[in-house]
């Protein structure tokens, strides 16, 4: 319930900054999605471009790991796979 | 553990900011990416376009949320870098636009025998005022350029600027608050905050030697102006010779603690490996085995003027230029070579602005003969400490001062 309505006041919030932001066009594949949702949150998400394409599968891995644990996002254990996957698959090390 | 508060204070500094007119617009153009450095991250490069946040000229975009933008390369010719071309960088989204009229700044803390509270004006009536020329760059600088990358936000070389900052000594904003000879660390909080409320708040701390060195200060001018918004307005912490990490923008709490900090951004982030870098300041209540808090900057040079690529005339000659830097102890030479590093000139140096400023720097060379010519610079600080040739690999890509290679042609 808590976790609602912060998300709510979260996303009124960011409804009028994330306007201002250009509109990144992730590629368009399973996971991204969640991508949006969750990592849009707290940061604007030219920082996957900017991060790209270097990590491999255990670096995307660490970084959504270290979101979680050290950054506090609140990221279901489902969602964390399909962004750690997605992130790996379209912006990882070829 | 971020509370009620500061999410509230979070939410309403974002409403602040949307309405605000603080955000960026987008005048696009791609950033020729060529400093004789290895190379940005693909998608650094393709996603790092001209932008501009209000007040400021167009800056490389890294990251719009939280906003870090650099300054482009010409800038680095001149000793002051003005504040509309000054660099931003901020670790967490929740930025309120802080007033003049209403900022306060609490002194306090367990090592501190008399608390208090003040507001801009007594800030500047009632502490003597310092002025110095002091070098901001972000702990990270160049970033990118690291082989093989490191996760973060991925910096140029434009992650720095130089500016005359005015304002109190902390130390005589800390003698006020009666600073009790228990106080290890001086701990700096800003008015700004994380987006989600259990994300650490960006709080850092000093040792109390540093906190009370002279040039340290609350800086409420910077180049005879107030701060501008990105940079920290109204107040923020100068901390000369060390790494933007301590220099805490929109400052509005201090407090002397008498236990070492455990703050996220002391104990988890901005360590560097012990050993591999020649560090002569230490912050010896924050070490670990393996690794410390970084410092002071590492002395480092740049050449603004020519870019990889250029072509230029045989015979005819042209001047090499840029700035260079180091944490404090001063510049004491630059040299350049046009051969790959086989042979080197002194620069002539630029006015001495103080020991923690830039110099500039500047040299005249003839292109002997046609095809390629590498040049590069090299600057020594006054302890003999000087650049490297090859990068030192550390995990959060810090102190990058490898040497430039800019290949030019002549024809």
């Amino acid at each position: 319930m808590k976790t609602t309505l912060i998300a709510v006041a979260l996303a009124l919030a960011f409804g009028i900054v994330a306007a201002q932001e250009r509109r990144i066009e992730l590629k368009d594949a399973p996971g991204r999605a969640q991508v949006e949702a969750n990592c849009g949150s707290c940061h604007s998400l030219d920082y996957i471009v900017l991060n790209s394409p270097f990590l491999d599968k255990a670096g995307w891995d660490a970084s959504v790991t270290k979101m979680i644990k050290v950054f506090g996002a609140p990221i279901n254990a489902d969602d964390a796979k399909a962004i750690a996957d997605y992130l790996a698959a379209n912006y990882g090390k070829s | 553990m971020a509370s009620r508060r500061d999410f509230l204070k979070g939410t309403g500094g974002l409403v602040l900011a949307s309405g605000g007119g603080w955000l960026a617009s987008h005048a696009h153009g791609a950033v020729p990416n060529t400093p004789g450095l290895a190379a940005l991250p693909g998608g650094a490069t393709a996603s790092g376009d001209l932008e501009t946040l209000a007040g400021k000229i167009p800056l490389i975009k890294r990251s719009w949320r939280p906003p870090n933008y650099e300054t482009p390369l010409s800038y680095f010719t001149a000793e002051i870098t003005p504040n509309n071309a000054f660099f931003v960088r901020w670790h967490l989204a929740a930025i309120p636009e802080v007033s003049a009229a209403t900022w306060k700044l609490k002194i306090g803390g367990d090592a501190a025998a008399t608390p208090y509270e003040i507001d801009l004006e007594q800030l500047k009536r009632d502490f003597a005022a310092v002025e110095l020329v002091a070098v901001n760059q972000c702990s990270g600088n160049r970033r990118g350029l690291f082989e093989p990358h490191v996760v973060g936000v991925e910096w140029g070389v434009g992650a720095m600027g130089n500016a005359r900052w005015k304002g109190a000594r902390l130390k005589d904003v800390l003698a006020k608050a009666g600073l009790k000879k228990e106080a290890v660390e001086i701990v700096l909080d800003g008015a700004d905050g994380p987006v989600m409320p259990a994300t650490p708040d960006f709080q850092k701390s000093l040792p109390v030697w540093k906190a009370i060195d002279e040039n340290t200060l609350l800086a409420y001018e910077m180049n005879g102006e107030p701060l501008p918004h990105w940079n920290g307005f109204p107040v923020r912490v100068v901390v000369p010779g060390w790494t933007g990490t301590y220099w805490m923008k929109q400052v509005t709490s201090i407090n002397a603690v008498s236990k070492p900090f455990e703050g996220f951004w002391v104990k988890g982030a901005y360590r560097i490996p012990i050993g591999k870098f020649p560090m002569i300041d230490h912050f010896a209540s924050q070490l670990f085995v393996a690794n410390a808090p970084i410092t002071e900057m590492v002395v480092n040079s740049l050449i603004a003027n020519v870019t990889s690529g250029q072509q230029v005339s045989v015979g005819r000659p042209f001047d090499v230029k840029g700035v260079a830097w180091d944490g404090g102890r001063g510049i004491a030479q630059v040299d350049v070579s046009v051969d790959g590093g086989r042979s080197w000139r002194a620069a002539t140096l630029g006015q001495d602005l103080g020991r923690f400023s830039f110099r500039s720097f500047a040299i005249a060379v003839t292109p002997p003969a046609p095809g390629p010519m590498v040049i590069m610079s090299r600057a020594t600080n006054r302890a003999g400490s000087t650049q490297t040739a090859e990068l030192i690999a550390n995990p959060a890509g810090y102190h990058h001062n490898v040497m430039q290679r800019i290949e030019v042609n002549a024809v």
